[in-house]
């Protein structure tokens, strides 16, 4: 039986570049600007990394395949670098690689970085993902937030919400991310918008509005991880420890089999509930003290609510309008601003996500910064609704 | 010798009807001498679909839902405007509506008669025992210049007839064919638009010499006269020569059919036959119906209305499909659909668009009849197929069954309307659709507009262009969901 990864390996440091449109930064700049922040934080050396893994979803406009780009950026002692790739959950990916391999005692100090460079295609938005040869001969010819917003037809129709009432639910949780990512100096979009601007924002895919949809930027995160036991010998206190690294994978039940109702994420609800017996959590709306979640498009941070069991089903909408996830709510969601403000370059994401939390625990979140946080929860999805991979982590104060 | 002739017939209009006037004032100030033509309307094809498509919606209204359909032995597609030179467009046809493999797949092209050849060649197969089943069908969507008369004369359009030897409509009682080299306009492979010769040579030298001609040695085998025929037909853009003509060989003028001129417009190749739909619709038993076409010749058919008409209740009339078009006022979105102006595609229209042949044949039956697997053990059904069942509870492997979707109704799951990707015609519209007897598909809209569409609708399945790769050239077909 598996012990699962509760408390046996620790948070060394975190680092993370301002995330936006970065023309004036390579690939390489935004790695550096990560790695050295964290390699401050961890008070470490290069030549005491065992293993790194590193992140990096769309290789053809960003640093290239392999873990070359990573190693080269950081002119790496020649340790092993892995690159990783699970669609936006990128980034996650890397940290449970990292986390992995220390738990494993095959690393005694292990480095995860994620980047992205997204800004060097031409045009707003994503640029269209390649899906092997036959997904293209048979699938619609979409985009990510034509995917995410069916959840919104699905969700009002199992729910019977209205159309009218589920724009402006979905609106506050913008409005909310542009409050906190006013707060954060690293954060892509950094000014307030208000509900009237989002729900009059051009439409994207219907019922997703410019305001709907998340940052397209560029940016870098890591992780240096560790044993507790290290840490301490490092002379770290105030230590922050891995308390559940859950994912979850389609396997084609949503896309194929008539069970799922397209309303909400399968996996997310998989991955929540191993993720809560992991860290030990048996009532989330209580015990999570904050979240970051995958808030690629306003629907998917709503519908998320009830995945991870915090709102409870069909009511998410009511938990949104009353100010539940708001930065002084009872769970606070995107206190950094979230993808919807700091942005969301895929690969690095799910670290930008711990980083976040990372900080609010230590209590080094500036101005942002919440009372008290002892659990920290982030998800992080990569595919789109109806075929994903759903990464959830939690961290908190070690043997908390 | 036992009869051979028609056991059904279809047609298929595009939902879309472009307004002439809206066209001709467009063009007014470059082409004034065509305000005269700006009455009516033509019938217009969505951008995603050509001559194979609109072909294959009509064999569907013929054969019927059916699963089974190895009675089809032959097939012969007629098109002067087939989307592939080098390709056997019969045989896209074929795999689209899952006829058997041993289905003898032919395409008749080259002329306007094309249509006509085809069912003079089903009708001798069938009569000479070598088919007793073949399905005819004859389909156009022809480019033409803007600012020209034949945009305003064109219309897209397309016909299926099963040639049978039981369950007869119209019998065959004779044909006669003449092939003459009289160039009205000719188009070479690489060309986009036909180079017309003046009307009135064609009026005087050609229809008013040819056709006579060629109904003149009908009349001769079949031993009737102009005053036997109850129904006759003859497409032509110009006005009255189907009067004239009719008046030539002794038929009565008020027998014309009306050519369709002011609704569809001149479907090409399938032009006889889809007057010859419209007429049956209205036959009663026992009369003539003098089917003739012109196009480097001429072909003309004569056909006797059985009792069986009585009984004729076709899924779709051409009246219906007449009376069921939408009027479009946007001539730039049929000047955008048909690749007539160079517009704005946007990066995202760069994609490439390369189709994997290999993949393509290999997932030939569900890429392009739609066909998935249903598991032998639980009786899961999905798409498409795969080694192991996506049944949640009973991952069983290899117990799939050929499925076949197309034909199934099904209903909205969820949708977007999406300004984003890339589409020639904004929002692009797609969503999962949950089928009624289980399974489902993320599927593209087509046919629909802002505010068609929401959860829970019917929709059914109709084939269509994916995607062109214009930078191979190469159509790639896929099934789309529609409002039913």
């Amino acid at each position: 039986m598996a012990t699962g990864i509760r408390d046996k390996v620790a948070i060394l440091g975190m680092g993370c570049s301002k995330f936006g449109e970065r023309w004036d930064a390579s690939p390489e700049d935004l790695m550096v600007e990560s790695y050295v922040e964290a390699m401050e934080d961890a008070g470490i050396e290069p030549n005491q990394l065992d293993a790194a893994w590193f992140s990096h979803h769309i290789d053809d406009i960003g640093a290239g395949k392999g873990g070359t780009p990573m190693s080269i950026a950081l002119r790496l002692p020649n340790i092993a670098v892995t690159r990783v790739e699970n669609y936006c959950a990128s980034g996650s990916e890397a940290f449970r690689g990292a986390v992995y391999a220390v738990a494993a005692g095959a690393a005694d100090i292990a480095i995860a970085v994620g980047m992205e460079k997204l800004k060097d295609t031409g045009f707003g938005g994503l640029s269209p993902t390649n899906y092997g040869t036959l997904t293209p001969q048979i699938g619609p010819s979409g985009s990510a937030p034509g995917n995410f917003a069916q959840l919104a037809s699905a969700y009002r129709a199992k729910h019977g919400v209205s159309a009218e009432d589920l724009k402006r639910a979905i609106a506050h949780v913008s409005v909310k991310s542009h409050a906190n990512g006013a707060k954060n100096p690293k954060a892509h979009l950094q000014k307030e918008v208000t509900e009237e601007q989002v729900l009059n924002a051009p439409m994207i895919a219907e019922p997703l509005g410019l305001f709907d949809c998340c940052g397209v930027s560029d940016g870098a995160a890591a992780a240096i991880v560790t044993t507790p036991e290290i840490a301490k010998s490092l002379g770290k206190d105030n230590i922050i420890s891995v308390k559940a690294l859950q994912l979850a994978v389609s396997n084609g039940l949503e896309n194929q089999h008539n069970s799922w109702d397209g309303s909400y994420f399968h996996t997310v609800r998989v991955a929540a509930k191993k993720a809560y017996a992991e860290a030990n959590i048996t009532k989330p709306r209580e015990q999570v003290s904050m979240m970051e979640v995958h808030d690629c498009f306003s629907v998917t941070e709503l519908v998320t609510m009830e995945d991870l069991f915090i709102s409870e089903e069909g009511n998410a909408v009511k938990d949104v309008m009353d100010g539940f996830y708001d930065a002084d709510g009872k769970v606070p969601c995107q206190i950094d601003g979230g993808l919807k403000c700091f942005g969301h370059p895929i690969g690095a994401s799910g670290l930008r996500m711990l980083y976040e939390m990372y900080l609010q625990l230590q209590g080094k979140a500036g101005e942002r910064q919440l009372s008290n946080p002892s659990i920290g929860l982030t998800h992080n999805l990569g595919g789109q609704p109806a075929n994903n991979v759903c990464s959830i982590a939690i961290i908190g104060a070690l043997d908390s | 010798m036992s009869d051979v002739g028609i056991s059904s017939i279809a047609g298929y209009l595009p939902r879309l009807r472009l307004s002439k006037k809206t066209v001709a004032q467009a063009n007014s100030w470059i082409a004034p001498n065509l305000m005269g033509k700006g009455k009516g309307t033509r019938s217009m094809a969505n951008w995603d679909e050509d001559s194979v498509t609109m072909s294959v919606e009509a064999i569907r209204r013929v054969l019927g839902k059916e699963d089974d359909r190895s009675h089809v032995d032959s097939l012969f597609f007629a098109s002067t405007t087939m989307p592939f030179v080098d390709r056997l467009n019969s045989g896209i046809i074929r795999a689209a509506l899952t006829l058997e493999e041993e289905t003898e797949c032919i395409d008749i092209s080259s002329s306007l008669k094309s249509g006509t050849t085809a069912l003079i060649q089903a009708l001798a197969k069938v009569k000479s025992g070598n088919s007793n089943y073949s399905i005819v069908s004859a389909s156009d969507k022809r480019k033409a210049r803007s600012a020209s008369s034949q945009e305003l004369d064109f219309g897209d359009g397309a016909v299926a007839i099963a040639v049978d030897n039981e369950n007869l409509i119209a019998k065959y009682i004779n044909s006669s064919s003449l092939s003459i080299d009289f160039i009205d306009h000719f188009r070479q492979p690489n060309e986009e638009f036909d180079y017309n010769w003046e009307e009135r040579w064609i009026r005087d030298e050609g229809y008013l010499k040819i056709v006579p001609k060629a109904i003149e040695e009908l009349f001769s085998k079949a031993n009737i006269s102009g005053s036997d025929i109850d129904h006759f037909i003859l497409p032509s853009v110009f006005p009255r020569v189907d009067q004239m003509i009719a008046k030539k060989c002794g038929i009565n003028p008020e027998n014309v059919v009306d050519n369709l001129a002011l609704s569809t417009g001149d479907t090409g190749s399938a032009h006889s036959l889809l007057m010859f739909a419209s007429i049956l619709e209205k036959a009663n038993p026992g009369e003539k119906v003098l089917l003739s076409s012109f196009g480097n010749g001429s072909d003309v058919i004569l056909f006797e209305i059985t009792n069986n008409i009585k009984n004729y209740k076709p899924e779709q009339t051409i009246e219906s499909l007449l009376n069921n078009g939408v009027e479009e006022n946007n001539y730039m979105k049929y000047l955008t659909f048909n690749d007539l102006v160079k517009w704005e595609k946007g990066m995202r229209g760069e994609q490439d668009r390369k189709t994997a042949l290999t993949t393509l044949y290999r997932h030939n039956d569900a890429i392009m009849g739609l066909v998935g697997g249903k598991c032998t053990k639980t009786g899961t059904i999905q798409y498409p197929a795969s080694p192991i069942s996506v049944s949640p509870n009973s991952p069983d492997l290899n117990t799939q069954e050929p499925y076949k979707f197309a034909e199934k109704k099904a209903k909205i799951l969820s949708w977007s309307a999406d300004y984003l990707s890339f589409s020639v015609n904004p929002p692009n519209h797609y969503g999962v659709v949950d089928f009624e007897e289980g399974g489902r598909i993320m599927v593209d809209f087509t046919d629909v507009e802002k505010g068609d569409i929401d959860s829970g609708m019917d929709v059914k399945m109709v084939f269509r262009v994916k995607i062109v790769d214009e930078i191979r050239g190469f159509t790639r077909y896929f099934w789309k969901a529609i409002p039913v």
